[in-house]
Formats: structure tokens, C-alpha cells, sequence
């Protein structure tokens, strides 16, 4: 009974580090050829809007909601001390240190991160990735390296735009519902941002980009068993890119909240 | 000429290939039959290095492919073409591009001659005027015959055929062995060909190779495979539901 215990919770360390060997091992050679010339641009290009440009309803959508709702939630403790004011501070310092990076990650991880593994794992059952290696092309270099640029660029810019889309529906409410003036939120905003949180904000979402890159091609690189398999790995693979993407998001502020104090 | 040399790979502690040895001389058809997941995709992956041994070596040409550097293995791999047996079109692309991938990677010819590399190649497989379709609106037989398409477009010296004659019709079939046939004759293209189907091997082959357990435990011409008195071949080649493959699985039962 307790051999066992012992003998699965061994199993689960060894496949997590089996894993974690892995991804290194991807990450590590899709960064060098993400960096070695030559660069296809047309498929950096295609990747790039697949990733961002069709993300943008969504990300519209979700973070105008989030910014309508964090207007409303704060207002409820404001106007009991009469500072609704600060709404306007409150709001854009948790969007874009904070809101906008993570909730753009994890709708690209769902959304990209999903579809990349769902078809690059497809090709791998039906043995296309096989076929790219006879006619001397290397996978990495063709399939994941132009996904991991993209991703790495188009998470930040359309982390900007889901900022940007937030406070403006945070300024939606404030002005309309709550009797502040349009220019006074302008400028409470404007006073509470500092070129430092908006950097930090945007500098993590690089690695988010990348972590949900490396994820979906690793496991779609590793399906095993058909259709089902490719069902499973999709699964995992939004999972473990939400797991690591919290994970890097927790180093990174406890990072720069002692680096920036 | 490919010389294999005791090599072995296993999957999931299964001995797939057990010291397996092989010899092809250049210009020659070699067919290795064997039943359904007795590891022949598994030798022919190990040919191009998609998988690595955990012993032996292979040679081709004097080359030792597992000690390649990965530019040595591409500019090997584009002399050796591949067809998958589920053909392994990419299904992003078009016939054309699908067809022509090899030379648009690698060769930077320009834009006429690839197109006419492309139209050559479906011309020997018997097909034209598909360019622009998409593989998933080809038929079964299409796409493996556009895979063969796309591995002779980079005029290989080698091909590798998995199941080429499985899953499609009789009279495809026919037409595939009788390309697999002209291309020996013609190119003195040197030819491995996995295939459990035997009126395929008799037709195609120069020798032909019994893959069972792992070992090559047979290897002669087509007369010589034909009359054989190993009991294992003779039951295979027959077709026999008994005889000392199926033994275990009977003395299971």
C-alpha cells in the first residue's frame, strides 16, 4: 500500500522532470533558430495574425467587460469613503500592471495556444512532421521557431490594446454613471501611470508569449495515439501554459517589486 | 548501397528491431514483408534518422548517417525521398506547393521550372491538372500517389516506400508497382519498399526480406522466397491462419 504511494508519487516526479527536460530542450532550440537567419517573414507574418489580429474581438470583448466591472466593483467601497476619484487611479495601475498581461495571456493561451497544438499535433499523428524531416527541413525551424516570434511580439501589443480597451471601459461607467467628469478622469489616470508600470507590465508578457509558444508546440510534439491523443494534448497544453504563465507572472512581480520598489 | 548493421530500437521496453541486419546494393528493389506492426515503418524511419538507434549502425553510401552533422543528414535526406503511407500531405498547402516543397525550401530554382518539376512529377504518377487542389479533397489512392509525386520532384536516388499498394485499388495498386517498376529501370533508382501485400513484392522486387521478430530471418529473390521451406515465410506469404506466427496466439486462445 505505501510502496505503492511511493511508487506513483515517483512515477509523477519522473514525468515531470521528463517534461520539464523537454520543454527546456524545445525552448532551447527554437530560441536559436528564432534567432538564426534565414527568417521567413511571410510565415512570422501569417503566425502574427492568426495570433493577434484575429484575437482582437475577443480581447475587446473581455477586457471592455473587465473594465465595466472593476469600475463598478471599486465604486462599491469608494463611494462609501467618498473618494470615487480614485477609481480612475485604481483602475488603470491593476490593468496594466497586472489585469491586462494575464487575462491577454490566458485568452491567447486558450484561444492560439490551443489551435497551435491542436493542428501541429494533428500533423504529427498523420506523420507530416516526419515528412517535413525527409525533405530536410527542420520542424523547430519551420513550425515553431515563426510561432514563437509572433507570439512573443503580438502578446505585448495586444496586452497594450486590452490596457487601453479596460480603461476605457473603467471611463465608460465613471463618466456616465458615476459623475465624473471626462476630463477629470483623463487626468487622474494620466498622474497615476508611470512609464515604469507600464513597462513592467508589458516586459512579462515576452515570456508569456513565448511560455504559451513553447507549451502548444512541446506537446503537440509529443502526441501520442490518434485523434484522442491530440484531444488530450490540446488539454494539457492550455492547462500547463495557464499553470507556467501564473507561475512567471508571480516571479516577475515579486521581481520588480524589489528590483523598482 | 545501404548497408544496416545489427540494429536495435525499442519502444516502451518492446524489442522492435533485435540486431536487425540488412544489405541493399545500389540500384536494386528490396521488399521487406512482414505482418502489421512488426517494425518495417520503423527500419525505413530509421534510414532518413527521423528515429536513432539505440545500437548499430546504418551505411549509405560509406556514410554513417548516425554520425552525420544535421547539414551532411539534409543534404543526404534530399537525395533520398519518402512515401509515407498515409501519403503525409501537408495539408495547408496545395498539391502544387505540396509537391514542389523539396525545391522551394532547398533549391531556389525559379518560378517556370518549378512549375514544371511539379507538372513532370504528376505526369509520372499519372496525375495532371490537380495543382491547385487541396490534399483533403483528394481521394485515398490521390494522395498517395501525389506523395510519390512529391518525393520524385526532388529526383531522389533512393526512395523509401511505406505501404505504397495499402488501401487502395486494385488497379492503382497495379499502376504504383508498375512505377516503382519503370523508375528502377529507367533512373536506377535504389528502392526499399515495406509492403505486407504479395502480389506488390513479387512484382516490384529484386530480393525480398522477412522482418519477424524483430530479425531479418529470411532474405532471397522472389523464386527463392517463393519456394522456401522456413516455416514463418511460407506461412506468411500463403496467407495461412495457422501455422508457428499464429502459434502463440493459439496456445494463448
Amino acid at each position: 500500500m505505501l510502496f505503492n504511494f511511493f511508487v506513483s508519487v515517483g512515477r509523477k516526479i519522473l514525468s515531470f522532470l521528463y517534461f520539464l527536460g523537454g520543454l527546456t530542450n524545445l525552448a532551447g532550440q527554437s530560441l536559436y533558430h528564432a534567432v538564426t537567419p534565414p527568417f521567413n517573414k511571410d510565415r512570422i507574418f501569417e503566425q502574427a495574425k492568426k495570433a493577434g489580429y484575429d484575437s482582437l474581438p475577443i480581447v475587446s470583448l473581455v477586457s471592455l467587460f473587465i473594465g465595466f466591472i472593476f469600475a463598478l466593483q471599486i465604486a462599491y467601497f469608494m463611494q462609501r469613503i467618498g473618494s470615487e476619484i480614485y477609481i480612475a487611479s485604481l483602475v488603470a495601475l491593476a490593468l496594466v500592471r497586472e489585469l491586462g498581461p494575464v487575462i491577454t495571456a490566458l485568452i491567447v493561451a486558450g484561444r492560439v495556444g490551443a489551435a497551435i497544438t491542436a493542428e501541429l499535433g494533428t500533423m504529427q499523428v498523420t506523420e507530416q512532421i516526419d515528412a517535413l524531416e525527409t525533405l530536410a527541413t527542420n520542424p523547430i525551424k519551420y513550425l515553431v521557431a515563426p510561432r514563437l516570434i509572433a507570439l512573443a511580439i503580438v502578446v505585448p501589443l495586444l496586452t497594450l490594446y486590452a490596457d487601453f480597451v479596460g480603461i476605457f471601459g473603467s471611463y465608460l461607467i465613471c463618466v456616465n454613471k458615476l459623475g465624473i467628469s471626462s476630463s477629470m478622469y483623463i487626468n487622474v489616470t494620466q498622474e497615476a501611470l508611470k512609464y515604469k508600470d507600464l513597462f513592467t507590465g508589458m516586459f512579462k508578457t515576452v515570456f508569456f508569449g513565448m511560455i504559451i509558444a513553447f507549451v502548444s508546440c512541446y506537446e503537440a510534439f509529443n502526441v501520442e495515439g490518434g485523434a484522442e491523443g491530440v484531444g488530450r494534448a490540446t488539454t494539457r497544453s492550455v492547462v500547463t501554459s495557464f499553470i507556467l504563465i501564473i507561475a512567471a507572472d508571480c516571479f516577475f512581480t515579486a521581481l520588480f517589486y524589489f528590483i523598482f520598489p | 548501397m545501404i548497408h544496416i548493421s545489427n540494429l536495435v530500437k525499442s519502444f516502451n521496453n518492446r524489442r522492435v528491431l533485435d540486431e536487425l541486419s540488412l544489405t541493399i546494393q545500389t540500384g536494386s528493389t528490396c521488399v521487406i514483408i512482414g505482418r502489421s506492426g512488426c517494425g518495417k515503418s520503423v527500419l525505413l524511419k530509421h534510414i532518413v534518422r527521423i528515429l536513432r538507434p539505440e545500437q548499430g549502425q546504418i551505411f549509405i553510401d560509406d556514410k554513417e548517417v548516425n554520425k552525420l552533422s544535421e547539414e551532411e543528414m539534409n543534404a543526404l535526406r534530399l537525395k533520398i525521398g519518402m512515401v509515407f503511407q498515409g501519403g503525409a500531405l501537408f495539408d495547408s498547402m496545395t498539391v502544387a506547393e505540396n509537391v514542389g516543397f523539396g525545391l522551394i525550401e532547398h533549391n531556389g530554382v525559379g518560378r517556370k521550372e518549378l512549375l514544371e518539376r511539379v507538372e513532370e512529377s504528376l505526369c509520372l504518377v499519372g496525375l495532371s491538372g490537380i495543382q491547385n487542389l487541396m490534399p483533403s479533397e483528394l481521394s485515398g489512392g490521390m494522395k498517395k500517389r501525389v506523395a510519390l509525386a512529391r518525393a520524385l520532384c526532388i529526383k531522389p536516388q533512393i526512395i523509401l516506400y511505406d505501404e505504397p499498394t495499402t488501401g487502395v485499388d486494385p488497379i492503382t495498386a497495379d499502376a504504383i508497382n508498375e512505377l516503382i517498376k519503370s523508375l528502377h529501370d529507367k533512373l536506377n533508382v535504389t528502392s526499399i519498399v515495406v509492403t505486407h501485400d504479395m502480389k506488390s513484392a513479387y512484382k516490384v522486387a529484386d530480393r525480398i526480406a522477412m522482418l519477424y521478430q524483430g530479425k531479418i530471418i529470411a532474405e532471397g529473390t522472389p523464386e527463392q522466397i517463393q519456394n522456401t521451406d522456413h516455416a514463418v515465410v511460407h506461412q506468411f506469404i500463403n496467407g495461412l491462419a495457422h501455422g508457428p506466427i499464429t502459434e502463440t496466439i493459439e496456445q494463448f486462445k
